[in-house]
């Protein structure tokens, strides 16, 4: 009786096994397993990528389906003066912005890993810039530089450093400036943090073994932490730089790009030329000559984290 | 080179943990002094604020005739060999040597020099361009070595140093270690957990526990005379039996009665217990102080017992045996023909009876 139950039993059980046997072959396991990413990478990066490379050789306009002109989008880019600007604030903006986001993230991160009280607290308050909705923020910042009722003025005033209100973001000379203010204050906690994690990899004995052998504060910094520490810098410079080089919502929301184009990045002009003027393949042309020299960006510091790892 | 003093010496952490409790040691020049003690007992506490690298609630400690309680560790010109190494993972052997070299500004040619003859000394030519990840876990051990010793420090501090390596290794380096001091006669505080490496290793054995001193004294000293149960117990392996015994005059003579053994102690040390007639006491003795009774044997020395296990280790035989409600492991010679459950009678050697008061744990 008992083994006639079970042999009833055995063939929907058989056949699950069967089904679980047949993922035990690792190529069909790994292409099912690959298949979701597989399938968002195409749709999300792959298709809209060469969908851009083919309309960046096309004269497509909004509501006008293109013809192939080959490169002459990319030529008359080449020509164009304000593309030149845009390339070059945004080398600068990149330059700037990265900079003082290391420097500061680093001066963090150094600081949080110290004990002291409320470190908790402190360490989730610092991360508030990176949690709160980019553009709510900027719009914040927006409002702390407006001329006529700008705290900011106000505070300079107050003290007696200004006597004149100072157009933060409509002075060509200041608003550059202003926008990586901005972007600095948004980028600085993701460096603490991250390379906070990093310090926190090092063990606080090497600290010990290196005053106990002489190296003062600075020198312990300087030859433990910092050897140390680069690959995780590296790396969040790696993605600080591609992130900060094609910025857009705080441009868009503080400037739009002006004056006179004095903030004009690679990705505002590209959706200002694209959408604003609708002449989409030229939009798409801009976006593209991003792409070499993000790159180049990537290969010398994947190269480079390589010749540190392996050190 | 100096020698350390450690002056009522306590620490406490965050204000509530009391890690160590007025300590005091003198730790003469040249000497090496090992701390020894169960897990949490203060060891590593006690030389990390000799080191500076962990602050002195209150007492002092001295290196030299210099008080150090608020010199940072590189102005005490010590050196510290780690548990886990700390080798910096990102230099050479030789960079990982010479640090503390740079760092003090030493000249080039100075540097190499030292940096050879410790790499000599420790017979780590071959490693010197090295990364320490490289490297096995008694070269490392090695290369920590050699980074205290270019530096020819006035006193060595060590932290469990060969803890991570394995049994045989460890018996290797601690032969090493002791010949390292023997050539550079430079003040060692060592801690370890190990009693064996410390009775092996130290001029003078330091046993704490619970952040107290329990005892201090040369490492036979220590063992032939314990101080209380603690240290008894903690050094020697096998470890000393204690067996709960009751003080009684019988016929003019102190007896200790347990349950399972009756033994008169030779009267001198009776003399010191009679004060506690009527009283209890743990009587101690070690398995290498028992052996198979003969005729001659007097009564008041042995018992019977009941053979549980053996343990044949090739140079003895270790016979776990019942003898009423205790457990009583003899240590007997090779030669020893015995089988389990056999019932045998055992001889204490009277001249290394020990006896602890049943309330204080110290010896009498
Ligand atoms: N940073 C600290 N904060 C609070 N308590 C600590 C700290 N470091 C150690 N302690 C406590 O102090 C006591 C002594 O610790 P210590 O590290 O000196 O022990 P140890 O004898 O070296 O032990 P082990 O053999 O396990 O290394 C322990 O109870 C430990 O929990
Ligand atoms: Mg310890």
């Amino acid at each position: 009786m008992a083994t006639q139950d079970a042999s009833l039993v055995a063939s929907p059980a058989r056949r699950a096994v069967r089904r679980v046997r047949q993922l035990e072959d690792e190529r069909k396991l790994a292409f099912l397993l690959l298949a979701p990413t597989g399938i968002l990478l195409g749709l999300f990066i792959a298709y809209p990528f060469v969908t851009g490379i083919w309309l960046a050789l096309t004269d497509t306009r909004v509501g006008v389906p293109g013809d192939f002109v080959g490169l002459k989008n990319f030529v008359k880019i080449w020509n164009d003066s304000i593309f030149r600007i845009a390339v070059w604030n945004t080398v600068w903006y990149t330059f700037v912005t990265t900079v003082f986001k290391l420097a500061l993230g680093l001066w963090l991160a150094v600081l949080l890993n110290r004990h002291f009280r409320g470190k908790a607290f402190v360490r989730a308050f610092v991360l508030l810039p990176f949690i709160i909705p980019t553009v709510l923020s900027t719009f914040a910042w927006k409002w702390m530089f407006d001329p006529t009722f700008s705290v900011l003025n106000w505070l300079l005033w107050k003290l007696g450093i200004i006597d004149a209100r100072i157009n933060w973001l409509g002075d060509p000379d200041l608003a550059l400036w202003s926008v990586m203010v901005v972007n600095i204050w948004r980028g600085v906690p993701f460096y603490a943090i991250t390379l906070l994690a990093g310090l926190q990899t090092i063990s606080p004995e090497l600290h010990e073994a290196a005053a106990i052998d002489g190296a003062r504060p600075w020198q312990r910094f300087w030859y433990v932490t910092w050897p140390l520490l680069l690959p995780v810098t590296m790396v969040v410079t790696l993605f600080s730089v591609i992130q900060t080089f094609a910025d857009f919502q705080l441009v868009y929301v503080l400037t739009g790009g002006g004056p006179a184009n004095a903030t004009q990045l690679f990705a505002t002009y590209a959706y200002q030329l694209g959408i604003g003027t609708g002449l989409l393949s030229e939009g798409a042309a801009i976006s593209l000559a991003m792409f070499p020299i993000l790159f180049l960006v990537v290969i010398l510091q994947l190269l480079y984290i390589r010749r540190v790892e392996t050190r | 080179m100096a020698g350390v003093s450690i002056r009522q010496v306590n620490k406490l952490y965050d204000g509530a943990v009391h890690a160590v409790k007025d300590v005091s040691l003198e730790i003469h020049d040249k000497e090496f002094v090992v701390l020894v003690g169960p897990s949490g007992c203060g060891k590593t506490t006690t030389l990390r604020m000799v080191a500076g690298l962990e602050s002195i609630t209150s007492g002092e400690v001295l290196i030299g005739d210099t008080v150090v309680n608020e010199l940072p560790p590189m102005d005490r010109d010590i050196a510290m060999v780690f548990q886990n190494y700390a080798l910096y993972p990102h230099m050479s052997v030789f960079d990982n040597m010479a640090f503390g070299l740079k760092m003090r500004k030493f000249a080039r040619a100075e540097i190499q020099a030292r940096v050879k003859q410790a790499a000599d000394i420790l017979g780590i030519h071959e490693l010197l361009h090295r990364k320490p990840r490289q490297l096995s876990g008694g070269q490392r051990q090695r290369v920590a070595l050699g980074r205290a010793i270019v530096r020819h420090p006035q006193v060595f501090l060590f932290d469990e140093p060969l803890s991570n390596l394995d049994a045989k290794l460890r018996v290797q380096m601690r032969v090493e270690l002791k010949k390292l001091h023997e050539r550079l006669g430079t003040t060692a505080i060592y801690v370890t957990h190990d009693q064996v490496e410390a009775m092996t290793l130290g001029d003078r054995v330091v046993v704490m526990k619970d952040g107290l001193v329990q005892q201090v004294g040369e490492p036979l000293e220590l063992y032939n005379a314990p101080a209380n149960r603690f240290v008894a117990g903690f050094l020697g392996s096998p470890a000393m039996n204690f067996v709960e015994v009751r003080l009684a005059e019988r016929g003019g003579a102190l007896w200790a009665e347990g349950d399972g053994l009756r033994i008169q102690p030779l009267p001198e040390q009776a003399g010191r217990l009679a004060r506690l007639n009527g009283g209890r006491a743990t009587l101690g003795v070690r398995p290498e102080d028992l052996r198979i009774a003969n005729g001659s044997d007097p009564e008041g020395l042995c018992f019977e017992a009941d053979i549980e296990v053996i343990e044949k280790l090739g140079a003895q035989i270790l016979l776990d045996t019942r003898a009423g409600s205790h457990t009583i492991v003899a240590s007997v010679e090779p030669t020893v023909r015995a089988r389990v459950h056999d019932r045998l009678r055992l001889a204490i050697n009277p001249d290394r009876l020990h006896f602890f008061d049943a309330a204080n744990e110290a010896a009498i």
